[in-house]
């Protein structure tokens, strides 16, 4: 086993000489290329319920500008599954002025929505993008957004451009603006990656040859969190995406594992058996002493900040079997929150702080679920046979999660009402361990 | 030496002259692996590390294929952290050795297949190691030498994803200090 760690870990530099180095356009015509490739394809295999059906008309010029638009806001919005996109052939003039639009086009097509729009290149080179969005039926103009763009911020505007049009039509904000990080297993190498939410632009922000477990992104989204073996066992690592930086912060005696951020960001909650038996630790996020939050005799681990950070969900096996307990960070008396099934484990917070998510074990079949922290109802959204680690969108709405069943590790999504699901696939590895990164952290350049 | 044989063959020579007996020479045990004639006491034998017997061989135990230290590796049942009876000699072994040899250290690797959550299998690959912790615990092995860490499921020793794989990564494996 090799102990020359420079050999085998290498962090990513070419992800912070991306993000400040505009000035070098070949930095930028390498990062052009390669988001014309996707590393995830995203396909919506479940929709059930209602659709609002949209047409989305080809901006004005949009052909001749470095990078497409409307293509980009058509995937954004049918990925959601909450969309229908309306097809727009036929219609001999395709409006890109108000003055230009044939309402009883749409309706007699069933658009509820539509959106029109032009591009228009300024004198500085960059991009004026102007968007209007229609109410079909009551004919008026809902809203009108206006970017101005750099040739490599194109697609990103698309993003928000269909984060606006999502939350005017949905009534919820929108994560097209966001970023996903997940581990990808290539042979006997392990890369976490962090990519745009429609799984373009993978950026490798570290590569080893021994697991990388457990991703989890800080509140601000600027850094992250995960499990290394790259010292022949667990330890905790925080990494700054900013600055490449990384840091040990938990290399305790035996297992240090299942990271997980405190809302204000300061402290992590750690799994440890330093001290015999897994039990669980609050340490600073930059590493430190480790404080017992509960001491008991049977392993507990796995643990998570509730939403306001005032109490810790964990799995403890003190009952038998595997359950959801939630007590105060001060320390307390656990409170038993599962008991349904002998096995509940990998418990992750909703970001209203409401629904957990966890990983429900029946036989050998893992599905994921949701406990309504209010009410200690329980839905199983997933039928497995082996999905694990699931991770809130931030509007609160899809959880993605890993199907680690067959020989392909794959990615799910599924909204929390389970109407509709989504497979995520990489052509080139095992994809796992899911982490939907926080609102700000848009990859906009 | 030479002399010390020319010495006990003397001594047998007269004895035998005293009793009227025919002559009968003892063979006089040579425990000396050298053979140098030189006056110094034969040289101990210098076995490697943990050698159990006197007479001096370059094979480590733990390496010998012939030898039940060789093995390392103690299998589980599904969801189970309990040392199966058919693995007891094989505990018995290495607590053994390690009770004769105070300076080694072992290292207890945990392991889990992939039918659990993968945070699950993290505590589930430690249960395993700190059953075979407790195991040579009992047989005198304090916990001082002995190092417990899971890899859950994310070591696999198949890549499988059927019972026959799946019996293969439910594991905990010995590893000595230097290994």
């Amino acid at each position: 086993m090799s102990n020359n760690r420079s050999n085998t870990i290498r962090t990513g530099h070419f992800f912070r000489s991306f993000l400040f180095a505009p000035a070098l356009t070949v930095v930028l015509a390498v990062a052009t290329l390669t988001a014309a490739h996707a590393q995830l394809t995203i396909d919506v295999t479940t929709s059930a319920g209602r659709q609002v059906p949209v047409a989305i008309i080809p901006f004005a010029n949009e052909v001749s500008a470095p990078q497409n638009i409307t293509p980009v806001i058509s995937a954004n919005l049918a990925r959601t599954g909450l969309f229908r996109m309306v097809n727009t052939v036929g219609i001999s003039k395709l409006p890109t002025e108000p003055s230009e639009i044939n309402f009883l086009d749409w309706t007699s097509r069933s658009a509820e929505a539509l959106v029109i729009g032009g591009i228009t290149t300024q004198a500085d080179g960059r991009f004026e993008v102007k968007v209007r969005l229609f109410d079909v039926a009551k004919q008026n103009q809902l809203a009108i957004f206006s970017y101005v763009a750099t040739a490599s911020q194109l697609r990103a505007t698309a993003h928000k451009i269909s984060d606006e049009i999502y939350e005017k039509l949905i009534g919820e904000r929108g994560i097209f603006s966001t970023r996903i990080a997940y581990v990808l297993k290539r042979g006997p190498r392990f890369d976490l990656q962090v990519a745009d939410a429609d799984g373009f632009n993978p950026q490798t922000v570290l590569s080893a040859l021994e697991p990388i477990r457990s991703p989890k992104w800080s509140p601000d989204g600027t850094k992250i969190a995960y499990v290394s073996f790259e010292n022949r066992k667990s330890s905790v690592f925080v990494q700054d995406l900013v600055t490449g930086k990384r840091a040990m912060v938990a290399n305790f005696r035996g297992d240090n594992y299942a990271p997980s951020w405190s809302p204000d960001g300061s402290k992590l909650v750690v799994t440890l058996s330093k001290d015999s038996v897994a039990q669980i630790y609050v340490i600073p996020a930059t590493g430190g002493e480790a404080t017992r939050v509960v001491e008991s005799t049977s392993m507990d681990l796995n643990a998570t900040f509730t939403g306001d950070g005032r109490d810790i969900i964990f799995v403890s096996e003190r009952s038998g079997g595997a359950q959801l307990y939630i007590v105060p960070v001060a320390g307390g008396t656990p409170r038993r929150l599962t008991f349904e099934g002998s096995n509940n484990t990998n418990p992750r917070m909703s970001p209203d702080g409401k629904l957990v998510a966890f990983v429900s074990r029946e036989a050998s079949r893992l599905r994921i679920a949701t406990l309504e922290l209010a009410t200690g109802q329980v839905n199983v959204l997933t039928d497995g046979p082996l999905d694990d680690s699931p991770s809130f969108s931030p509007n609160g709405r899809t959880i993605l999660y890993e199907d680690k069943s067959g020989g392909r590790g794959r990615l799910g999504a599924v909204s929390t009402d389970s109407r509709v699901k989504q497979k995520l696939s990489s052509q080139s590895g095992d994809v796992r361990e899911p982490a939907w990164g926080p609102y700000g952290t848009s990859s906009a350049r | 030496m030479k002399k010390l044989l020319i010495g006990v063959s003397l001594a047998v020579l007269l004895a035998a002259c005293a009793s009227k007996e025919p002559i009968k020479e003892t063979k006089v045990e040579d425990r000396s692996a050298a053979t140098t004639t030189s006056t110094t006491p034969p040289p101990t034998t210098q076995g490697t590390q943990g050698q159990q017997s006197g007479t001096a061989t370059r094979v480590d135990p733990l390496k010998d294929p012939n030898n039940p230290l060789s093995k390392r590796v103690i299998y589980f049942e599904y969801d189970k952290d309990a040392v199966k009876p058919e693995f007891t000699s094989l505990v018995q072994a290495h607590a053994a050795y390690l009770g004769q040899n105070r300076n080694r250290k072992i290292r207890l690797e945990g392991h889990a297949d992939e039918r659990g959550s993968r945070e699950y299998n993290m505590a589930l690959g430690q249960r395993r190691a700190d059953a075979v912790r407790k195991a040579v615990a009992v047989l005198g092995v304090g916990n001082e030498r002995v190092e417990t860490i899971s890899f859950g499921e994310d070591k696999p020793k198949s890549t499988g994803h059927d019972e026959a794989a799946w019996a293969q990564n439910r594991r905990v494996e010995i590893l000595y200090d230097g290994e």
